[in-house]
């Protein structure tokens, strides 16, 4: 899997992307300057990694969705490539419009650092087939801006389509508002793309994959990206 | 040239940090405030005295970046 993490000003968990892909896929990732107006040839996955671009300015990921590599990556989206955003990542992909919705202040305005539980909705998609579906992981958040919104109507689509791939949970996989962490829409806390090839999530699991970390969770998401890409080359 | 650009939350969007001023503002005893919702305000120069042109940029500007039109209504004021 040749894997392009996107670097921001202010982005800080690139490395912690990086460690994680070449651990799992064996592959050095390619790191891409936002300034840069093409991705490497022959990229199978396109990373936007966590941090604070641009410092949150204006609005966390706004600036950086307006960056000369984000028409690139937009192209690349177009045409069926991969594509991950997590935290902030998420945040710069609704900003970029590769994802509907919006990622507002946590309802109960602080920001929140801690393992949470996710429940993986489903598992026949390219980013969640590392794992069965309603499986409950262990991953870490650390985000202040992380209540996904969106209009009733898109909601409905979303949900319809069955585009939420990762939602907040009790710890024996129960969805409900007190495990709701930031007060998103439906407890969703990752979902795709209409053509179902742009993920965003709030959580990290590049945080949660080797034993020193205390718990390998994460892993399933990017292993199962580098099956889904070796079955189909 | 000056312009100002208001940038508000669309009504029925959430707004957590308008709700918390609101309560801070009630812990304080200011009186007769039913309710607060925050935005932003931006003050914008514009090089060139074309008002059409200019307000046309600020438009652009509005909805390309200063405003997140899925959650926010964005109004623009020219100055004199």
């Amino acid at each position: 899997m040749k894997a392009a993490i996107l670097v921001f000003p202010g982005i800080n968990r690139e490395r912690d992307m990086a460690r994680a892909l070449r651990l799992i896929s064996g592959h050095e990732p390619a790191m891409v300057w936002h300034a840069e107006t093409s991705l490497p040839a022959g990229t199978d996955l396109v990373v936007v990694p966590g941090g604070f671009s641009y410092g949150d300015y204006l609005r966390c990921g706004a600036i950086a969705a307006r960056s000369p590599v984000m028409d690139a990556v937009r192209g690349y989206a177009a045409k069926g490539g991969l594509v991950l955003g997590v935290c902030n990542g998420f945040q710069i992909l609704c900003e970029s419009g590769l994802l509907p919705g919006v990622l507002m202040r946590n309802a109960r305005l602080k920001f929140i650092c801690k393992d949470v539980h996710l429940r993986v909705e489903r598992s026949d998609t390219p980013f969640t087939r590392g794992y069965n579906a309603g499986q409950v992981i262990r991953v870490p958040v650390a985000h202040g801006e992380g209540n996904y919104e969106a209009d009733e109507e898109t909601i409905k689509r979303i949900e319809g389509e069955g585009r939420v791939l990762y939602r907040y949970c009790s710890a024996d996989g129960a969805v409900d508002e007190s495990h709701n962490i930031n007060g998103a829409a439906h407890s969703i806390a990752g979902l795709v793309n209409d053509k179902g090839n742009v993920l965003g999530m709030m959580p990290h699991p590049e945080n949660h994959v080797e034993d020193i970390m205390g718990c390998t969770d994460g892993r399933g998401l990017f292993a199962g990206l580098v099956q889904h890409l070796e079955k189909a080359a | 040239m000056k312009a100002r650009v208001t940038v508000t939350l669309k009504t029925g969007i959430l707004d957590p940090q308008g709700k918390a001023i609101e309560g801070a503002l009630k812990s304080l005893g200011v009186d007769g405030v039913a309710s607060v919702r925050q935005g932003k305000v931006f003050d914008i120069e514009l090089a060139g005295a074309d008002k059409a042109k200019a307000e046309a940029a600020l438009k652009d500007a509005a909805d390309k970046l200063l405003a997140n039109t899925v959650i926010e209504n964005y109004a623009i004021e020219m100055k004199g």
